[in-house]
């Protein structure tokens, strides 16, 4: 961290001393807290870093109940995206997000999938239960996804709502708040009976999908 | 994730016709570049066109994954130390602190670094810049910040290289950085900069983030006493996650931001 250049509300440290008696970083904002590290691309080269702990499993694909989850990412072009990486965080089938996916409740309900030369990506998990709102609203079952790659100088944002859940969709009021003809965006395709579901993400275009922000 | 109008409505028992028809379009990250940076070329097909939407509170903000001790071996830190002989380049130390806005540790959570070789070149099939491999560095590596939140790597420092974004175009050196806050909304990718680089001014990604007191949160310090005589120059770097400090209220507001 350098001490930027002195502006409104800078409380530059004396002499940086690392440690834990050391201070925070030399940039504060106004309201007094520190300045967030700013995002940049993940870019080409991602795999590198983030392959050797990819978590295309969140559970066991032998797991009862186990649902596969695939997906391309496509850019303006609909050309394939080569080099994303989707991150997925979600609630087990319990409701809880702070339980495991693991046999001992040990592993996280995360997953990490990069995407391969076809701009395809997949995860095996189950369905979260419901999650409400802090307002105590009831949402739909869903997913949230982060996505990644060269070209995107900080993640998108998305969910992953249920084809099989058409009522809680109807209720969840955040498909409930996004324009009617890009709600479909939000919503994985059944494959097939058995077959998994298909989740394709569009960075841009007609169809592009409704991302959040973070 | 910030508390937004409708919701305050809802939980106060507005009806549901209150809501509005489409959730309010607004970015707090005020300090990360735009999606869309024309100078940056690999922006102009991928960068979404439509506005954000903002979610109301969730669980989801407040909770994120958290990596166990066997996510991490002893030596992962060091990305020196994996072969038999040392890489080629100017051996180096970064460690700092990983901190939320509010100045607090986060403790115990993943680092993950990778970066190109002394020479500017990446250990990757897509890394076509003819410039050496070097069999003594594999150019990645991870640690877990310890209680205090601070973290350390050691590494050769990176080469400068060129890519194709327009003629005779540099990247500066530097390192990528993948972070988890305490939350999966606070999920942060980085890269950490090498100071006075003579670079920046001609770089689109470095100028992406427009604010000068951002940038400078992306540069590493040179610090003498983190340097090991006769062993490796010694930089600080801390890492600050968990969404803004400051926004359209200039305030940094709601629990666990």
């Amino acid at each position: 961290m350098t001490p930027g250049p002195a502006t409104a509300g800078t409380a530059a440290p004396g002499p940086a001393a690392p440690g834990p008696a050391a201070p925070g970083p030399a940039t504060s904002g106004p309201a007094g807290g520190l300045l967030p590290t700013p995002s940049q691309t993940i870019g080409p080269f991602l795999a590198m870093g983030m392959e050797p702990l990819e978590r295309r499993d969140v559970v066991p694909a032998t797991t009862p109940g186990a649902v596969v989850l695939t997906g391309t990412v496509l850019d303006g072009d609909g050309v394939p995206v080569p080099d994303a990486m989707l991150e997925l965080w979600q609630s087990g089938p319990d409701g809880r997000f702070d339980t495991g996916a693991g046999p001992d409740g040990d592993q996280p309900w995360f997953g990490r999938s990069l995407t391969d030369a076809a701009g395809r990506y997949g995860f095996t998990t189950m369905k979260p239960a419901p999650v409400a709102l802090r307002t105590g609203e009831p949402q739909a079952p869903h997913v949230e996804l982060l996505v990644f790659a060269r070209g995107l100088l900080r993640p998108v944002r998305t969910r992953v709502y249920f084809p099989d859940e058409a009522a809680a969709n109807g209720a969840d009021p955040v498909l409930g708040a996004v324009p009617p003809e890009r709600r479909s965006t939000l919503v994985a395709v059944a494959v097939a009976e058995g077959g998994g579901l298909t989740f394709d993400i569009r960075l841009q275009g007609a169809a592009e999908t409704v991302f959040f922000a973070c | 994730m910030t508390m937004h109008a409708e919701a305050k409505a809802s939980a106060a028992g507005g009806a549901p016709d209150d809501r509005p028809a489409r959730l309010p379009a607004l970015d707090m990250r005020t300090l990360d570049p735009p999606y869309d940076v024309p100078g940056y070329r690999s922006t102009t097909r991928r960068a979404p066109l439509q506005a954000l939407l903002v979610l109301p509170p969730s669980t989801a903000d407040g909770t994120g994954p958290v990596f166990g001790e066997r996510t991490v071996g002893p030596s992962d830190h060091d990305l020196t130390c994996h072969h038999p002989d040392e890489p080629m380049g100017q051996r180096m130390s970064v460690e700092g602190r990983l901190l939320d806005t509010w100045g607090r540790p986060v403790a115990g959570q993943l680092i993950e670094l990778w970066q190109a070789n002394a020479a500017g070149r990446y250990q990757h099939a897509v890394d076509d810049h003819p410039a050496p491999l070097d069999p003594n560095f594999d150019g990645y590596g991870r640690c877990l910040t310890d209680g205090d939140g601070h973290y350390r790597f050691v590494t050769v420092r990176p080469g400068a290289y060129p890519w194709g974004n327009h003629p005779n175009a540099w990247r500066p050196a530097h390192l990528h950085f993948s972070v988890f806050g305490r939350a999966f909304t606070h999920r942060l990718v980085t890269q950490m900069y090498f100071p006075d680089d003579p670079l920046f001014d001609y770089d689109p990604i470095f100028r992406s983030v427009t604010s000068p007191d951002a940038r400078a949160a992306m540069v590493a310090r040179f610090d003498l006493r983190l340097t090991e005589p006769q062993r490796c120059l010694g930089y600080h770097f801390d890492i600050v996650v968990g969404g803004p400090a400051i926004g359209p209220a200039g305030a940094a507001t709601g629990a666990g931001r």
